[in-house]
């Protein structure tokens, strides 16, 4: 197809152009992993306490010789806040792509749209209203009982922003980002309102939330939510083919045999889980979901297929990236990770509202 | 013979090495405090070259600045703390999120975490266990002895001190609503062993309340801690805010302003804290 001096004489085939685009998908995806599991390494051996790398690493394999302190804070500190990491940045940059696919508005993202605020709300209702409206809730869902107030509350708000963009075609342009703002603001004004009548340590526990860290993860409080995060960006995964042909237009959608209001159903059901569960273990972490899939998109287009896994490793790679900055920059002091990603991420929604200015306004 | 001679010679040495008073060598090296009472409590105690860490509310004595600051008390690192290598953590009840204290234990390094109450017997508890962790009971003995007769000499001193000045504590009022000490708060202990009268005893904890129904309640003095004052536009940003003007303190430019580690930690500056609070709230008057 080509002459032997490599100059092309017929037009490429459509095989040719697939398997260039898998190409360089597969590279991009590489790069991605790649660079995910350098910074879950740097994770694991960079920190405050001064830990050589290959005792960072050899702390991972069990061995019988007695715990050191460098072994204790690798397996008791630093892997299940790696692990923690990994599952609550991909499920943030899912959920963000999942999200700008479903209301086709590339500024939808979990912080921004009110679902991570709804699942803070939740979170503070179950500390500080739960022990006396439903004791008995917290004693039959123990460690589940913060994921699940935070998947409720998560729930709830994304429901709403749903049903309003149904109303009136919020969904695309500003006015899905005004409903959000609406949204965050009950939901601030009611976590105003939990800060007004709680006691001094559930007030503790409150301000954690609003601020965002990785810092408080143990073994007994990790499975619950990372499970159910694990579950929520697999099952997302699955969306991605019905997504991309929902992207051509909802009519378009049902002719071609998506089932529209079941794929609806299972992202709003998978964001919910995935979000609330990361809330409930981390508090606010913005912007994430809202970087990580534009880079995506600006690398390998707006296929779904690509999208999707993109936005999951890079969404981890982001959070390794600023929680690694999080716990180095004032050691021994810790900066909370989410006034990181929001000092990054800020600047990065005003360049998407420029970008976007004609589409939205 | 000889034998038997050489093994109950070992056994008597070992036991008197068992029973041999603990010297201050002896016990942790590596302490990190956490709390200002804490910190202070260490410093009374002659202990303060054992700390190598502190949080950032311990300000007191000065030359703890020096140490490592690994951040507020409430929102500590768990790998920021060990990375101190510390061999004994001392942390006020207050220290959290617990579970960062749990990481911390979890590596190894035990956690001392003392009681709070406002209340002398609660701080000689703290000084009692704060000793006893550091192996200096002896001088904690001391310590609390002459803390006892202080705070005993200084709320004589305050009972024969004249009237029941009326108190309204702010805690914070920078950009939001100012918050008042309500009952079972440092500052309400402190105002009840000032001779004073809280003027917000019916709330529980610090609640943000309006300047008026504040005002309202006629307070004689009003206290804060410095930076709120700072916060406040100082004595003069005080007694001229538009609430606040008509009140009997603010007529008499009565405004007590403290450091909030000497004033409400109820460390061992509490009785001079006492004292000084006491002749505050019924004479200052704010330049």
């Amino acid at each position: 197809m080509t002459s032997a001096a490599g100059v092309r004489t017929e037009p490429p085939t459509l095989a040719e152009l697939r398997a260039a685009q898998d190409r360089s998908r597969r590279v991009l995806l590489a790069v991605l992993l790649v660079g995910m599991v350098a910074a879950a390494i740097a994770e694991l051996v960079i920190g405050p306490a001064k830990i050589s790398v290959y005792d960072a690493l050899m702390a991972l394999w069990p061995s019988s010789e007695p715990a050191t302190q460098a072994s204790e804070i690798v397996q008791a500190i630093r892997l299940p806040r790696l692990l923690l990491a990994l599952c609550v940045g991909a499920t943030l940059g899912v959920c963000g792509a999942a999200l700008q696919g479903l209301f086709r508005n590339p500024l939808a993202d979990p912080t921004i749209i009110g679902v991570s605020g709804g699942g803070v709300l939740g979170a503070g209702l179950v500390i500080v209203a739960g022990k006396t409206l439903a004791p008995g809730f917290l004693a039959v869902a123990g460690l589940f009982a913060l994921p699940l107030g935070a998947f409720a509350g998560s729930m709830i708000a994304i429901i709403a922003v749903y049903g309003m963009s149904r109303i009136s075609g919020l969904a695309s342009g500003s006015a899905l980002i005004l409903a959000g703002i609406a949204i965050n603001a009950i939901c601030d004004g009611a976590l105003g309102y939990l800060n007004f009548i709680a006691f001094d340590d559930q007030l503790r526990e409150l301000v954690f939330w609003r601020l965002g860290s990785l810092g408080r993860v143990t073994w007994t409080s990790l499975p619950p939510a990372a499970v159910l995060m694990v579950i929520s960006v697999l099952l997302m995964l699955r969306v991605a083919p019905s997504l991309n042909v929902y992207l051509l237009g909802e009519r378009e959608a049902v002719h071609l045999g998506v089932n529209v209001e079941r794929m609806k159903r299972v992202i709003i059901l998978l964001v919910a889980l995935g979000v609330g569960s990361a809330v409930a273990l981390t508090g606010l972490i913005g912007f994430i979901g809202l970087a990580a899939p534009h880079i995506i998109r600006l690398f390998a287009g707006a296929d779904h297929r690509i999208v999707l896994p993109g936005s999951a490793l890079l969404g981890a790679l982001l959070i390794l990236c600023a929680d690694l900055i999080a716990r180095t920059a004032v050691a021994p002091a810790e900066l909370p990770i989410g006034l990181l990603t929001s000092a990054l991420g800020g600047p990065f929604f005003l360049w998407m509202l420029m970008r976007y200015r004609r589409e939205l306004f | 013979m000889n034998q038997m001679l050489r093994f109950c010679l070992l056994i008597a040495s070992l036991a008197l090495l068992a029973t041999a008073p603990a010297r201050a060598e002896d016990g942790p090296k590596r302490v990190v405090a956490l709390g200002s009472e804490i910190t202070e409590i260490v410093d009374a105690l002659g202990e303060t070259k054992r700390l190598v860490g502190r949080d950032s509310t311990s300000l007191y004595p000065p030359e703890v600045t020096a140490l490592p600051d690994v951040g507020y008390v409430r929102q500590l690192g768990a790998e920021g703390v060990l990375s101190l290598r510390p061999d004994l953590i001392l942390a006020s009840a207050t220290a959290g999120p617990p579970e960062v204290l749990a990481q911390i234990r979890s590596a190894g390094v035990p956690i001392v975490q003392l009681s709070e109450a406002f209340t002398l017997d609660s701080l000689l508890k703290k000084v009692a266990d704060i000793a006893k962790a550091l192996q200096v009971e002896a001088r904690g003995a001391e310590l609390s002895e002459k803390l006892r007769r202080d705070t005993q000499e200084a709320e004589a001193a305050v009972a024969k001190m004249e009237g029941h000045p009326k108190v309204l504590f702010i805690i914070a009022a920078a950009g939001g609503a100012p918050m008042a000490a309500g009952r079972q708060t440092g500052a309400d202990a402190m105002i009840a062993l000032a001779g004073g009268e809280n003027v917000f005893a019916e709330h529980t904890g610090y609640k943000a309340v309006s300047l008026e129904a504040a005002a309202a309640a006629a307070p004689d003095a009003i206290a804060m801690m410095a930076h709120t004052l700072d916060n406040m536009g100082g004595a003069t940003g005080v007694a001229t805010n538009p609430a606040l003007k008509l009140t009997p303190a603010a007529k008499t430019r009565r405004i007590v302003a403290r450091e909030g580690g000497y004033l409400l930690a109820f460390g061992p500056r509490l009785p001079q804290a006492i004292t000084d609070f006491a002749k505050a709230i019924r004479s200052e008057a704010a330049q």
